[in-house]
């Protein structure tokens, strides 16, 4: 089963990959982000990937502990 | 929403990442695009300095009252904070390396740094050389507080009044970045930066913190 955060995550990514797979695409030279001030716009999405990653792992953990959190006052009633 | 401050703390790095990297910055000689770690490895050592001081307050208040729970906060405020000042030590040793030449030289404020370090690294060694609870967050409380003002007098006293000038911005001659060239785009980042990283420092913390109660709590 696949839960909310996952799909909100895996979402996530596929909208960045798209944004950065559409502005790849070749033809007469555009105003293209990406391919502006040496490409560092690649480099931010890049990194800002990572940081969605590591987020969503903080949000996982957090949720989890949230969980048990939760179970532990329902066994203490 | 009792969770907003994480929010915001993802924010505000989003903003750090990407201004960071294509923000206006101001062109000097040595340091060029390098200025940009001022986001990144200058806000770790501020991150790490305000856990360092929430474990103070903790330890403090374990000592005052004895209570479990200020241990927690204060072991776990300063295991975020040893995470942080290594990755300040480990970043700024790379920064050396493409600026100074060398990944480390014998610097008042790269030793200092260092030494605040290890006395930190000591406190984590020796709460976990302890089985029993009650002694070890005794005992580690009161370590805690010499921690706390040694790493004062090696990260600030030492390198700021030192005989041997400090390379290092903002110490010995030099004066700082935000004293001559840290422009107000620059300013735009850096607090907000500072926020950020703390921010994201304390829900480390904080789920170290949850984890820790629950164990106590001897249900898990």
């Amino acid at each position: 089963m696949i839960s909310e955060t996952m799909k909100k995550t895996l979402f996530l990514f596929v909208f960045l990959y798209s944004f950065l797979a559409a502005s790849a695409q070749e033809g007469p030279e555009m105003a293209d982000l990406m391919y502006s001030n040496g490409k560092i716009y690649v480099v931010v999405g890049v990194i800002l990937l990572i940081f969605a990653g590591i987020i969503a792992y903080l949000v996982a953990i957090d949720r989890k502990v949230s969980r048990v959190e939760r179970e532990l006052k329902e066994k203490q009633k | 929403m009792r969770n907003w401050w994480k929010i915001l703390a993802v924010a505000l790095l989003i903003y750090t990442l990407v201004m960071g990297l294509t923000g206006k910055v101001p062109a000097l000689a040595i340091v060029h695009e390098t200025i940009r770690n001022l986001y990144f490895h200058v806000t770790m050592w501020f991150g790490m300095i305000i856990l360092f001081t929430i474990g103070l307050v903790y330890s403090i208040r374990y000592l005052a009252g004895m209570k479990q729970e200020h241990d927690i906060i204060a072991s776990e405020a300063i295991f975020v904070g040893t995470l942080f000042g290594t990755l300040g030590l480990l970043t700024g040793s790379l920064w050396a390396r493409y600026t100074w030449g060398a990944w480390w030289t014998v610097d008042p404020q790269l030793n200092g740094a260092l030494a605040a370090m290890l006395a930190y690294f000591a406190y984590v060694i020796l709460r976990g050389s302890m089985d029993e609870e009650q002694k070890r967050a005794r005992i580690s409380a009161v370590y805690n507080i010499f921690a706390y003002v040694m790493m004062l007098i090696f990260i600030i006293i030492i390198p700021k009044f030192t005989d041997v000038d400090s390379m290092h911005p903002g110490k010995g001659g030099n004066p700082g970045f935000n004293t001559y060239d840290l422009d107000s785009n620059m300013r735009a980042v850096f607090y907000p930066a500072i926020i950020g990283w703390t921010l994201l420092g304390l829900w480390m913390m904080q789920l170290r913190v949850r984890i820790r109660r629950l164990k106590a709590s001897g249900n898990i």
